[in-house]
């Protein structure tokens, strides 16, 4: 319940946070919303020796209409980006995955950013913007550079965030009017998903993405490419797990995992290619 | 030594060294020194003496610890009291005046949305909440806009019925 | 204060009207409080100077223990000792105690508040720190250098009785006791009614262990008096008279020096009803050091270190003529005791050993066998319903296996043998009476308002073959067997207490009432309930009537709460002092107004001469009277009060049907409830408003083992759901609003004709979520979904019928 000791130290922007990372070195960590982070710390399973906050770099919040684009600062609230105009016309499949992070008081605090840079592929953003075809601005020492989404994930937790790098925004391409869906499959409303799948198609265009079905979140390549060929929504979405690696957990084995995801990504599907409506 | 920014120089202290913040609690300006690891619940708690938030896990799941933070309901176990700083927090202390309870409050004692009274403090919080976002909400409304309290003695009927009736204005 | 007209209920004895404020849905008084935060539980205490305990836990299921190394530890900061049981051997004058030797041979290993040489599960305790502050009792408690030899788990009830690991050396055997229960009109019976029956179901279910996760995790400090040896000890218990009295006797010390005071505490369900290492610890230690001690549970410990709930394995027969009438119950029962005996652990399965037959009409032929088996597991204890919610499951699910064998719907074979209301009283195969029931105008009201017909015909259009979401309806009918209890009753059980409750009623020169009470409620809104019971009995308004509780120098007599007894035996006993008062105060008015004590009415609060209703006194001016003692009548000693200590003549018997409706994804496995109804009928109702909320509660606990949550343990006996983000207590949104109906038998046991409601929920839902979801796949060859009916569980479930040739 209580952290390990840490020292603690507060950036006044991008630059400084990144200066700060960079002068510390691996055993900093940044601190947006604290929430990946903090219950980790206070299990102890993470006991960084310097928590660099950047929660206060208010000028990190933010949902710009860039054109082609959505520009959303990472320091943007799960809630603000549930209730954005901009997100809700243009990404709307983003908006609306919003709201199922965690519950109210979680998207209250947590961060677009910090879900992101956290890397935890059961968590629903990372998957949602890798369907969506993101890209993330990284600000390091030497500038910054924009890493696409499907460049991004290593690994369980792990990035190419380097530990100078701070993530100080996410690009979302407009969704053009693309249908789109989003099943969240859970015990409870505020688990995690025990399989999570965001789809949009447009013509012969489509994203999916999976949650927690592997080391990553994942794309879902292959039912892209079938659709892309026109199959049909039934069949891409045997493909499902074609670039999976689901692991087994107390809520489900691997060939429950398996059979979820195909459901779950036919059911996406068919919700996006549903006019008119909807999840 | 000072490791709040009060501008825009960063300032680095000592692993665990104490850091002063100054926190608006119940409309109390409090200025503390606290250490960076203090989580903002054991500061209202224990160095406020606001016992009224409780604890009852440790993963950020139950939400009896559930506070406003600049009106908005959060989980004071997943925030650092030095993040609050500079800040408005209400506790389950605040919501009443002058002795007479909140809406809410009220709401929850005339439909028994309450047994043993450990979660009702953060539930009470995050229905007041709730209500800011979504001031009519459906049954269906409030139960999701609950999803982050757990209560093990009322089943829930009672309380999603006293924040439906305090929308109401019942 | 909200009232809502409520019809008066009937005094069963007198057949007058009674209710003037019984019945009434009156606000809880104990709730500002609570709603303000202003409410201290035993972590809000300030207690200055108080030392924190902290406990090294095992981190193995099973070893022992070869050496250990607190000098780090000792040298960190804030740290003021570190002890190993070793240390602190000499401080216990007894083993931790079971009160419930069920059987005289039952084998019970000595369990201290820290192991010594070999550690049984995971969290057993090992060493203790005390330090300054909590951080540093935890920070010094990880840094003990414990060295262990791992040896196997044993996390599997039947095999363990195979003693192929054998936990507790001396036992020489992980077996603890067989408890049987054979009734038979004549030799045999049982066997012949099988080898007779025409229809016979023998099915076995597995009640998984549950966690009891109420929301205050618990608490205790102990502060001890600097001179003269006396001790209070605070603690999140359910049980302050039992923990005095264990405290003494554990400790050895004399038991007036013990004081033990139960604050405003977070929930119980049974997991509170206990004596844990933890309260004793801190009693031991704050005497040693001479300053207080304390020490709060964070979840992760609860999981670990809080009694577990159910963790049985049962297997029923039931044997039934042709027109599907019982003729007969076998049951075997494999009761999980966990790694030691706690307080009630061996008695836990016994308590439902007389339920086994249901509410239903069975001739002298049931044979029951429960046999308790150690494991390498947090030990299970008393859980909202304890035995009860088990025994109902097993013979409720088997009910609906035993329809589906005749060929008959459900409700209807319970119809043919629920015990018919013209039998009551009726006395059981077992030699119980059962005092009063309906169970048919229950179970048709639960019918009626769950649309029974209507969703069993809309089965016949949407469950066909291919059906993504199939719907399913599910009964279950129950006893709650309640108000614990009869001392006799309890001494044939072995139990090493009486079932009794106190009560005082003490007037003060005001007129205003003070009760003391046994009980001790942690939730169920005691001090509003008794107030009512005095304010109907005594003719004030309950708002002059205070209610103390919880603290043994306060209320030195009290057996606690816990099976629902709080109300049929601690009411009772409640209004049976006011009666002692109102005889006493009848003495003086008849002195006063000179005339015979039997010329007396009292009503509404005061004393009138019969015929002559203006020659009155009010029992404001008798509770003066007897105040100053100026003029009373001779012998007579001053002031109103009275103490009773209750024994019930019999167990109450609470009884109800409960519907529930879901329907499955078969797809995914997903259950949902469409809809719940539960008809209870719990004798007359004091407050409604709280009967209702006992019910909502207990509803979805019991829906919530059916759905939700299971304590699961790997192969080396970890506990792998040690968190609420891993342990599955259910939220608003994932669980159904409820319709609750309810018919009125009262008790005819007690003057108040109640009967006790704080467990019914949870023993009518488990298997009414359980028969419905089986009946939603009854069509796809499911015969049975291990609980929780979870997706994993239920699509595994499917996959193996279709892989057996299910239809679909």
């Amino acid at each position: 319940m209580i952290p390990a000791a840490f020292e603690y130290v507060r950036a006044g922007s991008a630059a400084e946070a990144v200066g700060l990372v960079g002068e510390f070195g691996e055993d900093a960590k940044l601190l947006a919303g604290g929430h990946s982070l903090l219950p980790l710390m206070k299990l102890r399973l993470a006991s960084p020796s310097v928590l660099v906050d950047i929660g206060r770099v208010r000028d990190l919040s933010y949902v710009r209409d860039e054109g082609d684009h959505v520009a959303v600062g990472a320091l943007t609230r799960h809630m603000d980006v549930q209730l954005s105009g901009v997100l809700l016309e243009h990404v709307p499949l983003l908006a609306y995955a919003a709201g199922f992070v965690g519950d109210p008081q979680v998207r209250h605090r947590g961060t677009i950013g910090g879900s992101i840079a956290h890397a935890d592929p059961a968590s629903d953003l990372p998957a949602v913007t890798l369907a969506l075809g993101a890209s993330y601005v990284l600000q390091g020492p030497l500038g910054v550079r924009v890493v696409p989404a499907a460049e991004f994930f290593k690994g369980f937790l792990t990035s190419v965030l380097e530990p100078d790098e701070v993530l100080v925004e996410v690009r979302v391409p407009k969704m053009g009017g693309a249908g789109w869906g989003f099943e969240k499959f859970t015990r409870r409303a505020q688990d995690w998903a025990m399989v999570g799948v965001a789809a949009w198609c447009r013509g012969s265009e489509s994203g999916v993405a999976l949650v927690n079905m592997g080391s990553t979140p994942v794309l879902a390549s292959s039912v892209m490419v079938a659709l892309g060929d026109g199959a049909g929504v039934v069949d891409a979405a045997e493909l499902a797990v074609a670039e999976a690696d689901p692991q087994a957990d107390l809520n489900a084995s691997v060939e429950y995992r398996t059979h979820l995801a195909k459901v779950l990504v036919r059911r996406a599907l068919q919700t996006a290619q549903t006019p008119h409506t909807k999840p | 030594m000072m490791c709040t920014d009060r501008g825009h120089t960063a300032h680095s202290c000592n692993k665990g060294a104490d850091v002063q913040i100054h926190v608006t609690v119940n409309g109390t300006v409090h200025e503390s020194e606290v250490e960076p690891r203090r989580l903002l619940v054991h500061y209202v708690r224990e160095d406020l003496g606001l016992t009224g938030t409780n604890v009852g896990c440790d993963t950020s799941s139950c939400g009896a610890c559930s506070v406003h933070l600049d009106g908005e309901a959060v989980k004071s176990c997943t925030v650092l009291a030095v993040q609050a700083d500079g800040c408005e927090v209400t506790t389950i202390e605040g919501l009443a005046v002058d002795g007479v309870m909140s809406a809410m409050q009220r709401a929850f004692m005339e439909n028994h949305g309450l047994q043993c009274g450990y979660c009702t403090p953060g539930m009470v919080m995050a229905a007041t909440s709730l209500l800011r976002e979504v001031p009519d909400p459906t049954e269906r409304e409030v139960r999701e806009g609950l999803e982050g309290n757990l209560c093990r003695c009322t089943g829930y009927h009672n309380i999603v019925k006293a924040v439906l009736a305090c929308a109401a204005g019942n | 204060m909200t009232v809502t007209e409520q019809a008066p209920s009937t005094d069963p004895v007198s057949g007058a009207t009674v209710g003037r404020v019984i019945g009434q849905r009156l606000l809880r008084r104990e709730d500002p409080a609570l709603l303000t935060g202003e409410a201290k539980f035993t972590n809000d205490l300030a207690i200055p100077g108080a030392l924190r305990l902290a406990l090294v836990r095992s981190p193995y299921a099973h070893a022992r223990i070869l050496s250990i190394d607190t000098s780090a530890a000792v040298a960190m900061p804030g740290v003021v000792a570190v002890y190993t049981a070793t240390d602190l051997a000499s401080l216990w004058a007894a083993p931790m105690p079971c009160a419930w030797a069920v059987t005289a041979d039952m084998k019970n290993p000595a369990h201290y508040p820290l192991t010594s040489t070999k550690a049984c599960y995971v969290g057993d305790g090992v060493a203790c720190v005390l330090a300054t502050s909590e951080a540093a009792a935890r920070d010094a408690a990880e840094a003990v250098q414990v060295e262990y030899e791992p040896l196997d788990a044993v996390v599997d009830p039947e095999a363990a009785l195979r003693d192929e690991v054998v936990i507790h050396d001396e036992l020489g055997t992980n077996k603890s006791y067989t408890w049987d229960l054979k009734v038979e009109g004549h030799p045999g019976q049982v066997d012949e009614a099988f080898a007779a029956a025409a229809y016979t179901v023998s099915e076995r279910y597995v009640q998984q262990r549950l966690l009891p996760m109420a929301m205050e995790p618990r608490a205790v400090a102990a502060v001890p008096q600097p001179f003269g040896g006396d001790i209070t000890l605070y603690s999140s218990t359910q049980v302050p008279h039992i923990l005095k009295v264990m405290t003494a006797i554990t400790l050895g010390i004399p038991e007036q020096q013990v004081r033990v005071i139960a604050p405003a505490v977070g929930g119980g369900f049974g997991s509170k009803l206990d004596v844990y290492a933890e309260e004793l610890l801190c009693v031991a230690l704050s005497r040693k050091h001479g300053v207080p001690v304390r020490w709060n549970e964070e979840r992760t410990e609860n999981a670990h270190a809080t009694v577990h709930g159910r963790a049985q394995v049962q297997h029923i027969e039931l044997a039934a003529d042709a027109s599907g009438k019982l003729t007969a119950v076998r049951v075997r029962l494999i009761g999980d005791m966990g790694a030691y005996l706690q307080l009630v652990t061996p008695g836990i399965p016994i308590l439902g050993a007389f339920l086994y037959a249901g509410v239903y009409d069975l001739p002298q032929a049931y044979d029951f066998s429960c046999t308790g088996v150690f494991t390498t597991m947090t030990p299970t204890d008393a859980y909202r319903g304890a035995g009860r919610p088990e025994a109902t499951y097993a013979i409720e699910r088997s009910m609906d296996a035993m329809a589906a064998k005749v060929g008959v719907d459900p409700m209807e074979l319970r119809r043919r043998n629920y015990i018919g209301k013209e039998q009551y009283p009726y006395t059981a195969f077992s030699g119980l009476t059962y005092d009063s029931g309906d169970h048919l105008a229950a179970a048709e009201m639960a019918a009626e308002m769950a649309d029974y017909p209507g969703v069993r015909a809309r089965q016949v259009t949407q469950n066909v073959a291919g059906a993504p979401k199939r719907l399913g309806i599910g009964v279950s009918s129950y006893f709650e067997m309640c108000g614990l209890a009869p001392s006799r009753v309890l001494a044939s059980l072995n139990y090493s207490a009486g079932g009794w409750e106190s009560a005082t009623v003490r007037v003060l020169p005001t007129n205003k009432i003070q009760v003391v009470t046994g009980t001790s409620p942690h939730g169920q809104g005691h001090e509003t309930s008794w107030s009512m019971i005095v304010a109907d009995k005594m003719g004030v308004s309950p708002e002059d009537v205070v209610v103390l509780h919880s603290d043994t120098a306060i209320a030195p007599l009290g057996l606690d709460t816990y099976g629902s007894r709080s109300l049929p035996v601690g009411g009772v006993a409640i209004a049976m002092a006011c009666d002692k008062v109102i005889d006493k105060a009848r003495k003086i008015a008849a002195h006063q107004m000179e005339c015979a004590e039997e010329d007396l009415d009292f009503a509404d609060g005061s004393f009138s001469v019969k015929g002559t209703p203006e020659r009155a006194m009010p029992f404001a001016a008798i509770a003066f009277e007897a105040f100053t003692a100026h003029n009373l009548p001779d012998g007579l000693e001053p002031n109103l009060e009275a103490q009773v200590t209750y024994d019930p003549p019999n167990f109450s018997w609470p009884f109800g049907t409960h519907i529930c409706v879901v329907e499955v994804d078969t797809e995914t496995g997903q259950v949902e409830v469409l809809k719940y109804v539960a008809v209870d009928d719990c004798g007359v109702q004091v407050n409604p408003l709280i009967v209702e909320g006992q019910v909502h509660g207990g509803v979805i606990q019991g829906l919530s083992q059916a759905l939700f949550e299971e304590a699961v343990y790997d192969t080396d006996g970890n506990l792998k759901t040690t968190t609420l983000a891993e342990y599955l207590v259910p939220a608003a949104c994932d669980v159904p609003s409820l319709t609750l109906g309810h018919t009125v038998t009262p008790s005819p046991t007690n003057q108040l004709g109640v009967k006790g409601v704080g467990e019914a929920g949870t023993i009518g839902a488990t298997p009414a979520v359980m028969n419905a979801v089986v009946d939603a796949l009854s069509g796809l060859g499911v015969t049975n979904v291990q609980m929780p009916a979870s997706p994993h569980n239920v699509w595994r479930t499917l996959q193996s019928v279709s892989a057996e040739g299910g239809s679909r």
